[in-house]
């Protein structure tokens, strides 16, 4: 049985429209129509890519020729600059790409040029931040070559990836949240969450 | 019946989608309001400001004259108004018979007692977790009939009941995770909600689309970019057009006696022409549709193969005035590409006058004469591998604010920037949805600064094409310009925090105002009881913003923080007796 409030005088977007198959109404109670046993796996896939990064998961390509495959750390090489990368849930075996918030920047270092809170967050000399910038949420993708700094295109924060991924210009308030990595068997893997809030000011407070 | 975690999860995000976690509206309201009608719109009443640009041909003239040249040295605050917000301000307070509805950043509206500064009620829209925000701003809401319009940064549009700031409907424009997003007033002709999209930077295709006001129902949808086998579509080679930006952010003009919409459209995207060979229509031109349709009755483009991020995005001004000894209905545009167009409405189409360079421009080599479509000097035409340079630069000799047109002294004024040229490295960068995509090595994207000043303050003569008189400033100068009956010219726009008055005819400073932070909106002139209020928001961020910080690492070297940020409504008036 579907038990819904009114909805009189709303137009909803296509997404909403889509989901409607699950038993969803617009703007109303939510409910859950038969097929509870295709929801509950629909469920745990889709917790799984919307979930932050998680100890313990793997590395996979944004894009591009890789995508989708596990990132090994040989496939960095120092010199090139970050790449975009979802984490991977090995268990469940869905990239957590359920959110763009899940973004990561991934970037090889000679370890020596990392300062002292990077080292211990590396694996050989990699390291992993969340891409989405810290000011309004673009998704930092620049790298300048010169200057050895990530930016993002939106407004120009730089951010010093050796060194917590400080703002070192433009008006980010705070560093991009660093993602602590370890190494099993030439496999990069995660080693802790997200050091901090992932994104900018909080959105959706009304 | 069970409700996992999941489909609590689906429903919260298709609540937000639907906007049944709409946002949040203070208590109070008002017991009465006067409905806004397509009359009031064709002729507004002098003391209120119900358009954008006040009337729909887009003057940005205000007929009060309370306040004049003899007496704005006596300008004063009356009241200010804390948004509570940071980022670019660049909303005009619209007024409509003692109500003030200002927009800010974090797509907020405030509803306040134009004479007090009282608040009313205040609505801010839920947005959702992931967005993201290269133009975090908004430049109004519209007003018709009993309800309010805002267009938002979540390519969504919402109806306001004008007295309450309750949301009667909530309906999607685009998609925001494709960089789909408006920060536009929408603009309303007869009970029809005109909206455009932006994300010429996002690689989106872009398009002008109409709601009704009543029950937020689309009624039409045009793309800026035709398909193939549409018209103007054999400008475009390839599948370019899929991706060819077009995007129109600023509030289009109209034109009651023809039924003519104005609207004018962005870059072509990415940002080198060689990566979207052709001309490349409907990018950097004006569009004039019919408001009930959406059909493209007529367009004229500006320049061609867009290569500069030279978004022709301000409609033209309709302008009734003098050419070779006849009075034609002309449309006059001071364009981003530093020349000041004049053209004519014709019952064939838009037909090229005239235009001359405002701004130093190089790379027009001419213009022809009967179409005055321009040939370009490649040394300064960007393209991939290649370092380019160019001036102006990407911000233009004028970007999206807006000129205006006094009814008194038949001058345009413009808010110019004249001496910041620019340069870049074009690259060919695979689109990825979400993403920037501009076809530029971010290494190479520079200003280069020329001359003893950035920003100019310009009134030309339109029937003539001659500047009568130039105000220059240090830096760049980057807000709206308000001109009245009281022959006065105002604009913000500078990083030193000032609001100015100027004398129309004659160009003298008579007066200013350092504010809280500087003032890149839009000021407008309002009417309560007996007393004439100026009012402004001074608030910076966005374009004037990146500009400082883009200054900071040419010779320049202006301070990227300099100037404070945060939101404050200022209403001025001149003292009775003074």
């Amino acid at each position: 049985m579907v038990q819904a409030s009114g909805c009189s005088g709303v137009h909803c977007g296509k997404r909403a429209a889509a989901l409607s198959r699950r038993g969803v109404l617009c703007g109303c109670l939510v409910i859950v129509v038969d097929g509870a046993a295709e929801l509950a796996h629909a469920d745990d896939s889709d917790q799984a890519r919307t979930m932050r990064p998680q100890p313990g998961d793997l590395l996979v390509f944004f894009d591009g020729n890789q995508d989708g495959a596990v990132i090994k750390a040989a496939d960095l090489k120092l010199g090139d600059p970050p790449i975009l990368a979802w984490a991977f849930d090995p268990t469940k075996k869905v990239p957590r790409d359920g959110s763009r918030l899940n973004q990561i920047l991934v970037m090889r270092f000679d370890p020596p040029a990392l300062g002292p809170t990077e080292a211990t967050r590396a694996a050989d000399g990699v390291v992993a931040y969340s891409a989405i910038c810290t000011h309004q949420q673009c998704t930092v993708t620049d790298w300048l070559v010169p200057k050895r700094v990530a930016q993002c295109p939106c407004h120009q924060s730089q951010y010093d990836l050796a060194h917590g991924a400080n703002v070192v210009a433009g008006p980010a308030p705070r560093p991009l949240p660093a993602l602590p990595l370890t190494m099993a068997g030439g496999i990069l893997t995660i080693a802790a969450p997200f050091t901090d809030r992932v994104g900018g000011m909080q959105l959706g407070t009304g | 019946m069970r409700i996992t975690g999941t489909a609590f999860r689906i429903a919260f995000v298709a609540g937000l989608l639907c906007g049944a976690a709409w946002g949040s509206a203070t208590a109070g309201e008002l017991s009465s309001y006067s409905n806004v009608t397509q009359q009031r719109l064709e002729n507004p009443e002098v003391g209120n400001w119900l358009l954008y640009r006040r009337t729909y041909d887009g003057h940005g003239f205000s007929p009060l004259t309370q306040i004049n040249t003899e007496n704005v040295k006596n300008l004063t605050p009356i009241w200010t108004y804390s948004t509570g917000v940071v980022e670019g301000h660049e909303a005009p307070p619209m007024v409509n018979n003692g109500v003030m509805f200002v927009t800010t950043p974090e797509m907020q509206v405030l509803a306040l007692d134009a004479a007090t500064g009282d608040l009313i009620w205040r609505y801010k829209e839920k947005l959702p977790e992931d967005l993201f925000q290269l133009h975090p701003t908004n430049r109004g809401v519209a007003l018709w009939n009993d309800k309010l319009y805002l267009a938002t940064v979540d390519s969504r549009l919402i109806a306001l009941d004008a007295k309450t700031g309750k949301v009667v409907w909530n309906s999607q424009i685009g998609d925001y995770r494709r960089g789909e997003y408006s920060t536009l007033e929408p603009l309303v002709v007869n009970g029809k909600v005109m909206v455009g999209s932006s994300g010429g930077e996002f690689g989106v295709r872009a398009f002008i689309s109409a709601f009704d006001a009543e029950s937020g129902r689309q009624l039409w949808k045009t793309y800026t970019v035709p398909s193939p086998d549409e018209p103007g579509g054999n400008t475009w080679d390839n599948d370019a057009w899929k991706t060819g930006g077009g995007s129109v952010w600023i509030t289009g003009n109209y034109d009651p006696k023809r039924n003519v919409a104005y609207w004018g459209v962005g870059n072509a995207a990415p940002w080198p022409g060689d990566l979207h060979p052709g001309d490349n229509l409907y990018t950097s031109s004006t569009v004039a549709l019919d408001p009930a349709t959406g059909q493209i009755k007529s367009y004229f483009q500006y320049h061609h193969n867009d290569s500069w991020d030279w978004d022709e995005i301000r409609p033209p001004m309709l302008i009734s005035m003098e050419h070779n000894g006849q009075t034609i209905d002309a449309l006059v545009h001071p364009a981003r590409d530093a020349y000041l167009w004049v053209l004519q409405q014709t019952d064939s189409g838009i037909k090229f006058i005239d235009a001359k360079m405002f701004s130093y421009q190089n790379v027009f080599k001419s213009l022809d004469p009967q179409t005055g479509r321009p040939t370009y000097d490649d040394a300064h035409k960007p393209t991939v591998g290649k370092l380019v340079t160019f001036c102006p630069s990407l911000w233009g000799g004028e970007d999206w604010v807006s000129e205006s047109y006094s009814d008194q002294t038949h001058l345009v004024y413009i808010p110019a920037n004249n001496g910041m040229c620019g340069e870049y490295n074009g690259v060919n960068k695979k689109l990825m949805a979400g993403q920037l995509w501009l076809g530029a090595d971010p290494d190479t994207l520079n200003l280069l600064p020329r001359g003893d000043h950035l920003g100019e303050l310009q009134a030309w003569d339109p029937t003539t094409l001659k500047q009568v008189w130039m105000y220059p400033f240090p830096n760049q100068l980057f807000a709206s310009v308000l001109t009245t009956a009281g022959g006065l010219v105002f604009v913000g726009g500078t990083n030193d925090r000032m609001f100015r008055a100027f004398d129309a005819k004659t160009g003298e400073l008579l007066w200013q105002q350092r504010t809280n932070s500087g003032i890149i909106g839009m000021p407008v002139a309002y009417q309560v009881g007996d007393t004439e209020y100026i009012a402004v928001q001074s608030g910076w961020g966005v374009d004037a913003q990146r500009i400082q910080q883009s200054l900071s690492t040419t010779p320049l070297k202006t301070d990227p923080d300099a100037v404070p940020q945060g939101g404050v409504v200022w209403v001025f008036a001149v003292r009775h007796g003074m």
